[in-house]
């Protein structure tokens, strides 16, 4: 696990019909391969993850096909449509609720910025705000070519995550939360209106 | 020699234990040498689709209830009793039809007696 396997000398071994690996890729082999997602949708991007989880696109092809009704077997969660504030603190609830390692694919422009309802007094202005989000698809709703190439991404992502060293994943640290604060309903807002350690907004400067 | 018979279900209680043993096992150890465990009051809280669970899972029901299970159960055998009744009504003999109507008397009677018996007011 210290070093990556010389790739010439895996490639010479594979010629001679033997296999090397590391525990590291075997683990993230197995894992990346086994995505289970949250059952939950939101809005109409629910309906193109839909799509992608029904034969014609068909996420089974990456290991994503077992969608869980329960939080404690899900892997990935896949926020698709518009969050908004009255549903934020039951998305917090149920991402707390996953065992880790847990993703976050915020899906589609709602999931990502508030979408084409940002100006509404009810919607949330993405759920990054209080979740860590691994994958953003852009797109109104995205389509399930789109969903796959984010599973493919988070696939990518699982696969280059170490288990030991400095570099190792966050979930594996123990200093790091695995929940976050479930905001509540305030007076005119979320409270907090966003969870400060994970979301800093640009700020602006302009020039006199 | 030939092997006891009973060998093979010994053989099958030791995968039955050991199948299901192997992963909890190889679970214990990556937890215990490199997935910090991190509960937490909300991970480990009830589970009610993401809303905040209210009350007891335990709550009782008044036990006035079984009075509505059994007439339930008086209409319900009646239906299905007489759905092939009336279906199979104009091909059937005196006996047949003797037999149907004792048994709806009796049904009948167990509906008159829970009249009787003042099981149809709904007490508060």
């Amino acid at each position: 696990m210290k070093e990556e396997i010389d790739e010439g000398l895996r490639t010479e071994l594979q010629r001679q019909g033997v296999w090397v690996t590391s525990m590291q890729e075997l683990y993230n082999w197995g894992r990346k391969n086994s995505i289970w997602p949250l059952q939950f949708g939101l809005a109409c991007c629910a309906i193109e993850m839909i799509a992608t989880a029904a034969s014609r696109y068909d996420i089974a092809r990456f290991g994503g096909e077992i969608f869980r009704p329960s939080p404690r077997q899900a892997d990935l969660m896949i926020v698709a449509g518009t969050v908004t504030k009255k549903m934020a603190p039951q998305i917090v609830r149920l991402y707390n609720q996953m065992p880790d390692p847990k993703y976050v694919i915020a899906m589609g422009a709602c999931a990502i910025s508030g979408g084409p309802f940002k100006q509404g007094y009810n919607v949330l202005k993405g759920i990054d705000r209080y979740i860590p989000v691994d994958v953003y698809i852009p797109g109104c709703p995205p389509r399930p070519e789109a969903l796959l190439h984010a599973f493919m991404e988070l696939q990518r992502k699982i696969d280059t995550q170490k288990l030991s060293g400095e570099q190792k994943a966050e979930f594996l640290k123990p200093e790091q939360p695995s929940e976050f604060p479930v905001p509540a309903f305030g007076e005119h807002d979320l409270e907090p209106p966003a969870n400060p350690d994970l979301f800093q907004p640009p700020v602006i400067e302009r020039q006199s | 020699m030939t092997p006891n018979p009973y060998l093979f279900i010994v053989i099958f209680v030791c995968v039955a234990v050991v199948v299901p043993l192997l992963p909890l096992g190889l679970a214990w150890l990556w937890r215990r040498f490199f997935q910090p465990p991190k509960p937490g009051p909300a991970k480990l809280s009830i589970y009610e689709c993401g809303v905040e669970s209210l009350g007891d899972a335990q709550i009782q029901f008044r036990s006035q209830y079984y009075l509505y299970a059994i007439i339930f159960l008086i209409f319900d055998v009646e239906a299905v009793f007489l759905v092939p009744f009336a279906v199979a009504f104009t091909a059937l003999p005196v006996g047949a039809f003797v037999a149907i109507l004792v048994f709806l008397l009796l049904l009948i009677e167990g509906l008159i007696w829970a009249w009787g018996k003042g099981c149809l007011q709904w007490n508060r």
